[in-house]
């Protein structure tokens, strides 16, 4: 048994921070630094930044001195173009560009499904059988085009790679499936259909021919056969049941690898992610896999919530905020109908007569550039005084956004902070960390990189609702 | 408008809620929408504030002049014995299947099937008609997969019709295929203003093309309120620091000397609209990318109270000013 990094972390953290945060801080460090570590896998629902998670984590662990291999089953080429690399088909590909100073290596893979399932056919039949299958039309549309293989082929790729044991650390991007663990339930279903009754009706037809008797195929199985042979056509059913004849020799092979593989998934070597956004929606899936991962008594070290927003200034309140952009609003208003006579005051009295609304923090300061003294020469001076008065008109419009902008970044911190609290209330055991959102998105290396180390930085980016009393 | 309307997006984007928001654009002036769910999240009973939904189609809100929606959540299974009876009135045997795990076969272990029994669902909701020969639904909006798999979602019939080159399967695939390509259908994506989303829209639509499928517009999900305009953000630059400080202390927000409570305020306020400027440019960068698409373009605000019931009639009442409806 290897020992759970994240639970580490959590003794290791000190009291300070687990008041702070109600939730376990997740340390990924730890995790990408133990040998025990051999397999991490990200789940989580779409447009979570699973990819790029699974990349920055790669690339991290490579730069920390490990052996990695990323393999992605993302058909958007995403993490080809963060990583630099400009195809990746199903051979994993050596990153050029990382620092090996610590003697890491980093690869990338593409899952190709095709060329998975034509390998598995390749290795495991003869040339003869082998033909006919890659031939068969019904193969050939299952293997290409059928949503659903791709889990299956995932895991079979997973099983690949750690079987070749040439990487000491596999980090997996899990497909954007329709239902969130569908690859988890890829060698069952396999398993179920390989040992259902639909098997021995396709194959009974084809056997026929090769048997002299045929009388364990009684009545109800001819009548279902001609009911399928009704539905699919006659030519169909032959395609398929030619598919599954063929097949059959590898059936009991592609059972054992599934298997092995779901088991490798469960073992002390695996560590599972599921990857967020701080969104209800991404929140509720999150929640599901932590949920089913349990139940199938998979190792989650924790969950990575992306695009978090916090704030520099987050004391200051939305509604504060708001109010204080009125006042200034205001002062426009004021400036405007009074004219010179406005100027005049208006830094010092409108200072103090809006500060009444904030009595925790009274204005203490007087303008530098106060009202400027009456001169000789008032003409000048009431065209000095308009340009001061357009400078500062058009500093405070700018002031007004910030603060409108600042309102918006706190309501939406405040959402967030409500989302993650109800994941936590109803997950207190797992382990959190949050990645502060990015204004634009990740192209290269350095981005990922940046990305790492905010994973790694393990500070919480929403304030906890109590930091403030 | 045409009357089916295939709503796909990247993951994340918010093409559920587009869906349930153009479901209920659509039905105006007592016109009947139905929303079809085929990935079995229950993210309509969700955004409809409902319980989950059965395999059934039930009303589940009214629009403003009368007009309902219907929904529906398209269970995989259940269609496919729908299906078998409708078509081939092969009720027992049909159960006889089910025993043999040729159901689950079809279902779940080759999920291609699953999409065909989906898009046939779909399709006959749009050519069902009613005793007096009209239509039941004037409109049938599909809550679609994600961008990278609509293509071939949507084409499964023609390839199934390929597979199966004689038969009532490969009668059905055809036509399923006609209403798909044909004018019936409009195609939408939804995308966000960040590059991955724009770029898989991209891709999408050139994809649907080749596909022969019918795109129809592009709907921009979530867009952020301009908070400053330009001339902030020329503004920006050169503004002086402590300028900021008078003007957040003039706001009331205390002092402006150094270390005042205004002048502490400034850092975390400047830092703040430096990503709003970052963010800007990049979301002006990837508007001009969609324009240059030259489908119809529409865009709907973020919510910032978040998603909720009234949030989406916000939204349908938006795209009915946009003329999506």
């Amino acid at each position: 048994m290897s020992p759970d990094p994240a639970e580490a972390t959590h003794t290791d953290q000190g009291g300070a921070r687990r008041r702070l945060s109600h939730a376990r801080v997740l340390d990924v460090d730890p995790l990408l630094d133990d040998p025990e570590v051999r397999i991490v896998v990200c789940c989580g629902s779409g447009g979570v930044g699973k990819t790029t998670t699974a990349a920055a984590l790669g690339l991290r662990a490579a730069e920390r001195g490990r052996k990695v291999v990323v393999l992605t089953i993302d058909p958007a080429r995403r993490l080809a173009q963060s990583m630099g690399i400009d195809s990746l088909d199903n051979v994993p590909r050596r990153v050029k560009g990382i620092d090996d100073a610590a003697g890491g290596e980093l690869h990338a893979m593409m899952l190709d499904m095709k060329r998975t399932f034509d390998e598995i056919v390749e290795g495991h039949a003869d040339r003869e059988r082998a033909d006919a299958i890659l031939n068969n039309p019904f193969y050939q549309s299952l293997s290409a085009g059928f949503a659903g293989t791709q889990e299956y082929m995932a895991m079979e790729k997973l099983g690949q790679l750690r079987a070749r044991d040439e990487w000491d650390l596999i980090v997996v991007d899990t497909p954007p499936s329709r239902s969130a663990l569908d690859f988890l339930d890829a060698p069952k279903r396999l398993g179920s259909f390989l040992d259902g009754k639909l098997i021995r009706v396709l194959l009974a037809p084809a056997k026929v021919g090769g048997r002299a008797g045929m009388k364990f195929l009684n009545v109800g199985m001819s009548m279902m056969t001609g009911a399928l042979g009704k539905l699919l056509g006659g030519q169909l059913l032959k395609d398929v049941q030619t598919f599954v004849a063929a097949m059959d020799s590898m059936f009991g092979g592609f059972r054992t690898r599934a298997d092995a593989t779901y088991k490798l998934l469960q073992a002390p070597g695996t560590a599972f992610l599921v990857v967020a956004a701080p969104e209800r929606d991404a929140l509720r899936e999150a929640a599901y896999f932590v949920e089913r991962l349990a139940a199938e008594k998979m190792p989650l070290v924790g969950l990575v919530l992306n695009r978090v927003h916090g704030s520099g200034a987050d004391r200051l309140s939305a509604d504060r905020a708001l109010g204080a952009a009125e006042n200034l609003e205001e002062r426009g208003i004021v400036d405007q109908e009074d004219g010179k006579a406005g100027l005049r005051n208006s830094p010092d009295t409108h200072g103090s007569s809006t500060s009444s609304t904030d009595p925790a923090a009274p204005v203490t300061s007087a303008p530098d550039g106060g009202s400027p003294a009456a001169t000789e020469n008032e003409e000048s001076t009431a065209r000095a005084d308009r340009a001061d008065l357009d400078k500062e008109r058009s500093v405070d419009r700018l002031t007004t956004g910030l603060l409108r902008l600042h309102a918006e970044r706190m309501q939406l911190l405040s959402r967030e902070q409500r989302t993650r609290g109800r994941f936590i209330a109803r997950h207190p055991e797992v382990a959190v960390v949050e990645v502060a959102a990015l204004p634009g998105d990740v192209h290269d290396l350095e981005g990922l990189r940046n990305i790492g180390d905010r994973l790694a930085a393990h500070r919480a980016e929403l304030p906890e609702p109590d930091a403030e009393a | 408008m045409s009357r089916l309307q295939v709503v796909s997006g990247k993951g994340g984007t918010g093409k559920t809620t587009v869906a349930a928001a153009l479901a209920l654009a659509l039905a105006t002036e007592g016109k009947r929408t139905l929303l079809v769910e085929v990935e079995g999240r229950q993210g309509i009973a969700q955004l409809f504030e409902t319980d989950a939904l059965p395999y059934e189609e039930r009303k589940i809100a009214v629009a403003s002049g009368g007009g309902e929606v219907y929904a529906l959540a398209i269970d995989p299974e259940l269609a496919l014995l729908d299906y078998l009876q409708m078509f081939y009135k092969l009720g027992s045997a049909g159960r006889a299947l089910k025993k043999l795990g040729a159901i689950d076969f079809a279902t779940t272990v080759a999920p291609g099937l699953r999409d065909v029994l989906l898009t046939g669902k779909a399709c006959e909701a749009v050519r069902r008609k009613d005793r007096a020969g009209r239509f039941v639904y004037d409109y049938v909006v599909m809550d679609a997969p994600p961008t990278g798999r609509i293509t071939r979602f949507l084409n499964v019939n023609d390839e199934v019709a390929g597979l199966a080159k004689i038969g009532p399967i490969h009668n059905q695939a055809q036509a399923v295929m006609r209403v798909l390509k044909s004018p019936e259908t409009e195609v939408h994506l939804v995308s966000l203003l960040e590059e991955m989303p724009v770029q898989e829209t991209a891709d999408g639509i050139a994809e649907l093309r080749t596909a022969g499928l019918p795109v129809g517009r592009v709907i921009v999900n979530m867009v952020r309120p301009q908070v400053l305009d330009a001339a902030d953000l020329e503004l920006l630059r050169t503004v002086p620091r402590t300028a900021v400080a008078k003007s957040l202390s003039a706001a009331g927000l205390g002092g402006a000397r150094r270390g005042g409570h205004a002048e502490k305020l400034v850092d975390p306020l400047l830092a703040q609209a430096e990503e709003y400027a970052e963010r800007y440019e990049l979301e002006h960068e990837q508007r001009a990318v969609l324009t240059d698409l030259g489908l119809p373009l529409h865009e709907l605000p973020l919510l910032a109270e978040g998603m909720d019931l009234a949030g989406l009639y916000e939204l349908a009442t938006e795209l009915r000013k946009q003329g999506m409806s």
